[in-house]
């Protein structure tokens, strides 16, 4: 786990991006394999998960949704017990009754992922109440969500209560402009999310969504301004999903200029022709980071695959406490 | 033992869970105007009104269960639970399961419902077997004060979601409640009569119904048996069987809706597992599958009444004579 108070190094905004990559190409061949169902992959959204979960501290707390590796292997995530969750391992986070679509993990503060879009927005505000009302609890939380969910009557809900209780909650809107097979212009009069959270009287500001230092120093500046008002915040990164909604998916539907316009603002590619520009990457050095995250990944389905069933008897447990 | 009324048992209730666990907190529309003595005694912070907006009311209280604390929340009238589905069942119902047990949640979600104030069907609808249907919540129904008080405390101690519905007609009804500490497990029905030859099992205020009709019954020679559910989920199963062992005879009776309701399972449940004891078929009185009307002789005649169940009661009696 990282903390705010330092800047993380471009190089790990650059590694952690490629491990996420990494990770959901390798779902993505597990997925065409047969061996899983269909993933959310947040291919060319990356540089939101590692700009603002490195931005928290351990003490926060991350609310997430359908479209969420990338956000717990930013956190430090195991992506081996991840990938043992979405095959139904008992070695998975969730013991395999999660699936990939729903992956929390409470040790590493990466708590009640909902794959019911708008989900995390009605739970966000009551994680944060909990953290008002613990004496010496100085933790935010940080709720991601789509563009889509957005439009869920609950968005609204939560961003108004969570103004009116004054809770700590910075909410982070990833604009890919799809919501599903259905495209944002289609379902929304403006471009942006933030019209609506600054109507509801939130500090709203939209960031460069494939720029994952921006992104970094956006929400770095929003989460000090939370903790020290300890009022809600929101952060929309402007970006756009390369693959499909879920695994397979041909894509017939989207706009080929579109697409190809994003394609070449690859977070990944556009942070590693900076730092080559400035003298801080070269190839011997970027291969390097790709062998680590590559035996990472290896290891991870390798860990899965070795992993054991769940006995069946678990198919009563944990449903009452 | 003191005489207090529904609505004051629960009042009781709540301020005592209050000053027994910090953890304890209530909010929800006007809960905080409304209920002056708890913020009196307890602070803004943890007896709040909200906006008008039960989704986030109740999801809310999820995050806020699975994080430490135990709301209490008021969602007012049960039609409006509609607008809180979701938050109770996929999240409040299924995060515990869907993570692996990583979290719990201890929360009591509090609606009305019921025939006795005409309120139509967008504030009288009972539809608390959408919850027994749903996994992970519980769900109480109490027609009595000493079962308001002592299953509401017993419900804020729970460490799961409980759905606590509370008849209408019941809130001004007075009864003795044991002095000093009072709770009523979850889960447990309580035998109000009892009797040899059928059992009349019921809750909320239908059981009331059904110990006028037991009376009625008496006086003609028919000795019922009065079972009040409390809980319907968990559902006592072991005393709706061994009642029904003893009488050979059961008439369920809620004022919810016949098609999947509560009596349904009961029934199956008794075809299930004491058919051999049954020398009657199982009978049903229910509400009908209409939403609930306002105008008064309507409404009453919606709910199943206690003539009704005597009536029902001595059929069944009749059939062994016949048999
Ligand atoms: C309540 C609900 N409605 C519909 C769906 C199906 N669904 C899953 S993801 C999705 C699109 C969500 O769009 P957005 O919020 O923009 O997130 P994105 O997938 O783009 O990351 C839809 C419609 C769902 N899971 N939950
Ligand atoms: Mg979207």
């Amino acid at each position: 786990m990282h903390h705010s108070d330092q800047a993380p190094s471009p190089l790990a905004l650059l590694e952690t991006m490629m491990l996420i990559r990494a990770y959901e190409e390798a779902l993505v061949g597990i997925a065409a394999g047969g061996n899983a169902p269909g993933t959310c992959t947040s291919v060319g959204q990356e540089a939101a998960a590692a700009g603002v979960v490195r931005a928290l501290a351990p003490q926060d707390r991350i609310l997430t949704n359908h479209r969420s590796a990338g956000h717990l292997l930013a956190r430090g995530a195991d992506p081996g017990r991840m990938i043992a969750e979405v095959l139904g391992k008992r070695t998975g986070y969730c013991k395999g009754k999660s699936g990939s679509l729903h992956i929390s993990a409470a040790e590493l503060g990466v708590v009640l992922t909902s794959t019911i879009v708008g989900g995390e927005l009605s739970l966000a505000p009551g994680v944060a109440l909990a953290r008002t009302m613990t004496p010496g609890d100085d933790g935010i939380v940080a709720t991601f969500f789509g563009d889509g969910a957005a439009c869920e009557g609950v968005f609204h809900e939560s961003l108004n209560l969570a103004v009116v209780w004054k809770l700590p909650i910075l909410y982070v809107c990833e604009n890919n402009e799809w919501q599903a097979f259905v495209h944002r212009r289609e379902t929304m009069p403006m471009a942006h999310v933030r019209d609506w959270a600054a109507a509801h009287g939130l500090v709203a500001e939209t960031v460069d969504g494939n720029d994952a230092e921006a992104v970094h120093a956006a929400a770095a500046r929003l989460v000090a301004r939370i903790r020290e008002t300890g009022e809600p915040a929101f952060l929309e990164t402007l970006t756009y999903r390369t693959r499909g909604h879920y695994e397979p998916d041909d894509q017939f539907y989207v706009d080929r200029a579109e697409l190809a316009a994003w394609q070449a603002r690859d977070p990944i590619e556009l942070l590693a022709k900076r730092l080559r520009a400035a003298g801080r990457l070269d190839d011997a050095r970027l291969a390097q980071i790709r062998a680590r995250v590559a035996a990472v990944i290896d290891e991870a389905v390798a860990f899965a695959n070795a992993s054991p069933w769940p006995e069946t008897a678990e198919l009563f447990t944990d449903v009452y406490a | 033992m003191p005489r207090i009324t529904v609505n004051e048992a629960i009042a009781q209730a709540i301020a005592e869970e209050m000053r027994r666990d910090p953890a304890v907190l209530m909010f929800g529309e006007g809960v905080a105007t409304k209920r002056g003595e708890l913020v009196a005694e307890f602070g803004t912070a943890r007896v709040r009104n909200t906006p008008l907006a039960e989704g986030i009311i109740a999801g809310t209280a999820a995050g806020a269960a699975a994080s430490g604390l135990r709301p209490v929340v008021d969602l007012l009238f049960a039609p409006f639970l509609c607008f809180a589905m979701d938050e109770i069942v996929n999240s409040a119902g299924k995060l515990r399961y869907m993570s692996g047990g990583q979290f719990k949640f201890p929360m009591v979600v509090l609606a009305q419902s019921g025939a006795g104030w005409t309120v139509g069907a967008q504030h009288n609808h009972n539809l608390e077997a959408w919850f027994v249907h749903s996994p992970g919540l519980k769900v109480v129904m109490p027609s009595s004060p000493a079962d308001f008080k002592g299953l509401l405390k017993a419900a804020i101690r729970d460490d799961n979601p409980v759905l606590f519905f509370m008849d209408l007609a019941l809130g001004f009804q007075a009864g003795e409640v044991p002095a000093g500490e009072h709770v009523v497990p979850l889960g447990r029905a309580a035998t109000l009569r009892e009797g040899r030859d059928v059992t009349l099992v019921s809750y909320a205020k239908t059981v009331h119904h059904c110990v006028a009709a037991a009376e009625m019954l008496a006086g003609q020679g028919i000795s019922a048996e009065v079972i009040d559910l409390r809980s319907l989920k968990p559902l006592d199963e072991a005393a709706i069987l061994a009642s029904v062992r003893r009488t050979g005879r059961i008439v369920v009776v809620h004022e919810a809706s016949r098609l999947c309701g509560v009596g349904a399972e009961v029934a199956a449940l008794v075809a299930e597992h004491a058919f051999d004891a049954l020398k009657a078929p199982i009978r049903r009185l229910t509400g009908p599958d209409t939403p609930a009307p306002s105008s008064w002789p309507l409404e009453q005649a919606f709910v199943p009444q206690a003539d009704a169940i005597a009536a029902a009661a001595r059929e069944l009696v009749g059939a062994r004579v016949c048999a």
